[in-house]
């Protein structure tokens, strides 16, 4: 009867009131997550495999946003209230950005086990910043040479001049990103890629033209993976263990050396943001991502395999046989570091890199 | 009197004024913001025409607005080619109990993932798919074709994709046009053929207008089917857009860059509102 008795504006009422009250219950919501975790992370971290362990032990949410890109990342940053994000996954050699815009926390070195990091991985002219250290290195690769064993003479793939030679023509893919296979232009070229300057760029850009007149595609990680996957492509300039490391088990074919040349050495690294309300569980989860299971896990992550940055990562022995651990050594010694051009010179490689692909 | 004068006059706004509320916050705010952005330089934040002019001066920006218009015009006449017998054959040839369940067959492409198909037709245009493999197997080719990773590849997507919105539009319009008209136009003696040119072809206009306008804004905007097909073999618009932002994070440079591809939009919009207009009078 009750029922039968309300009127359209009472229903409306009574609406509006269910309505206040559940509006309320996700502001309480939103307040509640304030003792979650929220990190601004690359895929790889998303793998519940990684995450799980870490939320049981800790009794904690981790809330994960992907980006991809620095730029894409800090404009996520720029447009969120300071204290919404706890931790940033972010490219080692752009730690100084954030660091520029007053974004991140010194980290407490003496808590986090830098000794068992691959020395040659710490990347210090990039993570300290003013005599304090603002990220940790998580997991590294290599871009260097992917390819499909059984369709190149693998001794071939231990030179860069493959790349352009017309032996492969057609049968090449380039990872579209700029910085890496910039990188290894220089060091097809002879040049070192931390020295790379403005007077370089001619040069860079007349070899960059000579591996994409041999390639089929440039493509995004899913793409490239794709290409070499399906044997669309025998090659993979940029390609590494991130991309043959994840499926190795479907397609053992897939390899990658590291050329006479040398190859370009990426990191990864963590931060903590200055503003972050949840700072300690903040640190728990950097510990946890640094602790040998944490880089274990993260090294195999669904999304992508890597190198762990912990010489001590609780791998199994056919998971350091798939990622070449033991072989680690050699490659960092011949690995050059990831080029790290100002503003200015980052803009003019971006520029001729947008001629490359736009060259037919 | 005066009173109700003025609630009438008030009631029109009252019921508009959600809609230009959501206007103004989700397209003017938005677009004047972007305005702003375009002219400010990504280092220092000062005045600068500087975006702009790396838009006119560099030919591998505007080069990409070539392709661009290049492929969207490509697309939006084959899929008008195609869309036209379909909807035709649609709303004329299938008995009036079956046009609603060939609609829907029509357009069940339109229920799977953009991204899902994109890649579908990537592995059906793949050197080892399935065309190639069929062309291989019965000897009408010795080596693969390059499909993927083409722009042949990206016509294909897009094409698939606005077919589809192409053939909803003028089917529409075709069940709207009166039997009357084709009756009349055979008392004056006008055979089947003149009367599709002369009497329906005019009065479906409008529709595959709608759709074309549809299909060109659709497609000039699009970064994932070129992206995930084009093999990155050429650059799009809306490609050249994302690539200010992923690592530099250039908002202005990518502001400016949309405020030209909208500039286009809107000079598409003005062509096609004028003509139209010409033939409804």
């Amino acid at each position: 009867m009750t029922v039968n008795a309300r009127t359209p504006l009472s229903s409306l009422k009574s609406r509006l009131a269910a309505a206040c009250a559940a509006a309320a219950l996700l502001v309480a919501a939103g307040g509640a997550q304030a003792a979650d975790l929220n990190a601004l992370i690359w895929c790889d971290h998303s793998d519940p495999a990684l995450l799980q362990p870490f939320e049981a032990a800790n009794n904690v949410k981790v809330n994960v946003k992907e980006f991809e890109g620095t730029g894409a990342g800090l404009a996520i940053v720029d447009q969120s209230q300071p204290g919404d994000w706890d931790v940033m996954v972010i490219d080692s050699i752009d730690v100084p950005r954030g660091v520029e815009k007053g974004l991140f926390e010194p980290l407490p070195e003496d808590k986090l086990p830098f000794a068992d990091l691959f020395p040659e991985v710490k990347m210090d002219k990039s993570t300290i910043v003013d005599g304090k250290r603002y990220g940790i290195t998580e997991k590294f690769g290599y871009n260097t040479i992917g390819f499909n064993k059984t369709k190149v003479d693998p001794a071939d793939m231990e030179s860069l001049a493959s790349l352009t030679s017309d032996k492969y023509k057609g049968k090449v893919a380039i990872y579209d990103y700029y910085l890496p296979v910039i990188g290894m232009a220089a060091l097809a070229i002879g040049k070192k890629t931390a020295d790379l300057t403005e007077a370089d760029l001619p040069a860079l850009k007349a070899e960059l033209l000579k591996m994409k007149a041999n390639a089929k595609l440039v493509g995004e990680v899913t793409a490239s993976q794709t290409a070499l996957a399906t044997g669309e492509v025998d090659i993979l300039v940029g390609g590494g263990e991130w991309v043959t490391a994840g499926l190795a088990k479907e397609n053992p074919a897939l390899d990658f050396s590291i050329p006479k040349e040398g190859a370009v050495l990426w990191s990864q690294s963590l931060a903590m943001f200055k503003d972050s309300k949840n700072k300690d569980m903040a640190l728990k989860f950097i510990q946890y991502i640094l602790s040998p299971e944490g880089q274990a896990r993260l090294a195999t992550s669904s999304c992508y395999w890597g190198m762990p940055s912990n010489t001590k990562a609780a791998l199994t022995d056919e998971q350091k046989k798939i990622l070449r651990f033991d072989e680690q050594p050699g490659f960092l010694a011949r690995a050059q570091a990831y080029p790290a051009p100002n503003a200015d010179l980052d803009k003019k490689m971006q520029d001729m890199w947008t001629e490359m692909l736009q060259a037919q | 009197m005066s009173v109700s004068g003025g609630n009438s006059r008030a009631l029109p706004w009252a019921l508009v004024t959600p809609a230009l509320a959501w206007t103004l916050l989700f397209f003017v705010l938005p677009f004047i913001a972007m305005g702003f952005s375009s002219l400010t330089a990504h280092e220092g934040g000062g005045f600068t025409l500087a975006n702009y002019s790396q838009f006119f001066t560099d030919p591998s920006y505007w080069r990409a607005m070539v392709n661009s218009l290049e492929v969207t015009a490509t697309v939006t006449v084959i899929s008008i080619l195609l869309a036209y017998p379909f909807a035709w054959i649609l709303a004329e040839q299938v008995p009036e109990r079956w046009q609603r369940l060939a609609l829907m067959l029509a357009v069940l492409p339109f229920w799977t993932s953009y991204v899902v198909r994109s890649y579908s037709w990537l592995l059906v245009l793949a050197q080892n798919g399935v065309i190639n493999r069929a062309l291989t197997g019965i000897g009408l080719i010795g080596e693969p074709l390059q499909l993927a990773n083409t722009r042949f590849a990206t016509v294909t997507g897009f094409v698939h994709f606005f077919v589809m919105l192409l053939t909803l539009t003028i089917f529409a319009n075709l069940k709207q046009l009166s039997p009357s008209y084709r009756k009349a136009a055979a008392d004056l003696g006008a055979g089947p053929v003149r009367t599709f040119l002369h009497v329906v072809l005019p009065l479906t206009l409008p529709g595959i207008m709608v759709g074309a306008f549809l299909t060109f804004v659709l497609c000039i905007g699009d970064y994932i089917t070129p992206q995930i097909l084009g093999g990155n073999n050429e650059l799009l618009m809306p490609q050249l857009v994302m690539m200010q932002i992923g690592r530099r994070g250039d908002f202005p440079l990518a502001s400016a860059l949309s405020i030209i591809l909208m500039a286009v939009v809107t000079i598409a919009y003005l062509a096609c509102a004028r003509w139209l207009k010409i033939e409804r009078a």
